[in-house]
């Protein structure tokens, strides 16, 4: 087994990195890199615990082969903290509205809500739910946790 | 990071020595064929990883052909849809064409796994994985689809009605072949469509049963001239009967035909007793219902009245 060379965009940084041919993303991001803000749920695809943006759409980084991000732009939950260490507008709105109990899904589900604005400014609730169907939560039943992304983008609109 | 945490964790690679990733086509061929069945094409890789990651088979190395250029696209090609073996089901879903021209490729598309799945899974791959009711694979039966397989020996064109052999088994060899393009006829005027799907959830779950419908009718004569129903999971493979279709082929298009071919599809299926999907008594029910409204709904759109 023979490592490889894997250069991408993280965060807004690049990254030069040796990762073996079987690495998965989610492992190179949280145990090698040290980011254990993207959870681990089932790593078959079924929770969305892993959630994180490539090229700005969600994927599954437990089903991704890390070599698969080569050259590309990967943002996790780490990534949407702003450098004077206050929160991006959509983790405020989870705070507010309670919409986090455990938290395991919780950057699952702001990944996956930051993936629905950034391509639609103004999702209404069939759209919000959809875009957020492939994160589970066992907790909350869903229902704050759409209530925070719909107060991200009415904001937006005004 | 310390080996101790490392070795702690749960962390799981895939054993794999090799990822290669060509920039062409033949670069890919030949990798498989240096390899000789010990490297396994990978696309969206969201089967091929959970495969690996259960040992359902092992590697020695992983194609990602997901860089070659030329076979992302849809398009339409004269009177053909050509799918490239890189389109994903979010493409496929939100096409025009496809919404326009095979609606029921597109409620498939949309209805499979999650978003973040949909985005990555090619349908090729939903293909070549050979699962009896995969949503992209039975609207592509009942559609009458080809693909065009590639590999060292040269090309060849699989009518999809030859290309299911068994569960997970298809005419496609990934650790030898390609499946580079999908194609099949645009739905035209005198033509009906519908997807159905039975599942306990909307989103991240795997159907009780699936169901596509094409029908072609004269609208003049209110008959039904031609129709493919594709049924999943009922059988090994995804299921399409001659003898259900040809029992309503020239009948006229009433409610009375769609209940006898409900009945007769219900006959012909098998589905199994599933924890995960139902038992067969109420699933061989729900075959004659999705039918009969897949059937009916169809016929309505094709311009006929029941």
């Amino acid at each position: 087994m023979s490592s490889i060379e894997l250069s991408f965009k993280l965060n807004g940084k690049t990254v030069e990195v040796a990762v073996e041919p079987g690495t998965l993303l989610v492992d190179l991001l949280r145990e090698d890199l040290g980011l254990t803000g993207t959870k681990v749920g089932c790593r078959e695809g079924e929770c969305g615990a892993c959630t994180v943006l490539v090229d700005g759409a969600a994927y599954n980084s437990c089903l991704m082969p890390a070599l698969k991000v080569q050259g590309r732009e990967v943002a996790t939950i780490e990534g949407l903290q702003k450098a004077d260490g206050s929160l991006d507008p959509m983790q405020e709105a989870f705070v507010d509205a309670g919409a986090a109990q455990c938290g395991f899904c919780t950057p699952g589900m702001i990944m996956s809500a930051k993936a629905l604005l950034d391509g639609n400014a103004n999702p209404d609730e069939d759209e919000i739910r959809k875009a957020l169907s492939g994160v589970l939560c066992r907790c909350t039943g869903y229902r704050k946790i759409v209530q925070a992304v719909k107060k991200v983008a009415s904001s937006k609109q005004s | 990071m310390s080996q101790a945490f490392k070795s702690l964790h749960w962390r799981r690679d895939i054993p794999l020595k090799e990822y290669l990733v060509p920039e062409t086509l033949s670069q890919a061929i030949q990798m498989l064929d240096e390899y000789k069945g010990r490297a396994r094409i990978i696309a969206g890789g969201t089967d091929v990883i959970v495969e690996l990651r259960s040992r359902h088979y092992e590697v020695d190395a992983l194609v990602d052909i997901s860089r070659i250029p030329g076979m992302g696209d849809i398009e339409l090609q004269g009177n053909a849809v050509i799918l490239g073996g890189l389109v994903t089901h979010a493409q496929t879903a939100a096409s025009s064409l496809i919404q326009e021209k095979a609606g029921l490729l597109a409620a498939g598309c949309a209805a499979m796994g999650s978003p973040q799945i949909r985005s990555i899974a090619t349908v090729a791959g939903n293909l070549v994985s050979g699962q009896p009711a995969a949503d992209a694979s039975i609207p592509l039966l009942a559609l009458d689809a080809q693909v065009t397989v590639v590999s060292a020996g040269g090309e060849r064109v699989v009518p999809l009605g030859e290309f299911f052999l068994d569960v997970g088994k298809t005419a496609v060899d990934p650790t030898r072949e390609i499946l580079t393009r999908i194609e099949f006829k645009p739905l035209g005027p005198d033509q009906g469509e519908c997807f159905l799907r039975l599942s306990k959830r909307r989103a991240l779950s795997l159907p009780m049963l699936v169901c596509a419908v094409v029908v072609t009718v004269d609208k003049a004569k209110q008959i039904i001239t031609e129709a493919a129903i594709a049924l999943g999971p009922v059988a090994p493979t995804p299921f399409r009967s001659k003898r259900i279709e040809d029992a309503i082929k020239g009948m006229p298009a009433t409610l009375q035909t769609l209940q006898e071919a409900a009945d007769r599809a219900s006959t012909y299926c098998s589905p199994r007793d599933s924890l995960l999907r139902g038992s067969c008594d109420y699933r061989q029910e729900m075959v004659k219902a999705l039918v009969k409204r897949g059937l009916r709904r169809a016929l309505e759109q094709a311009g006929c009245t029941l």
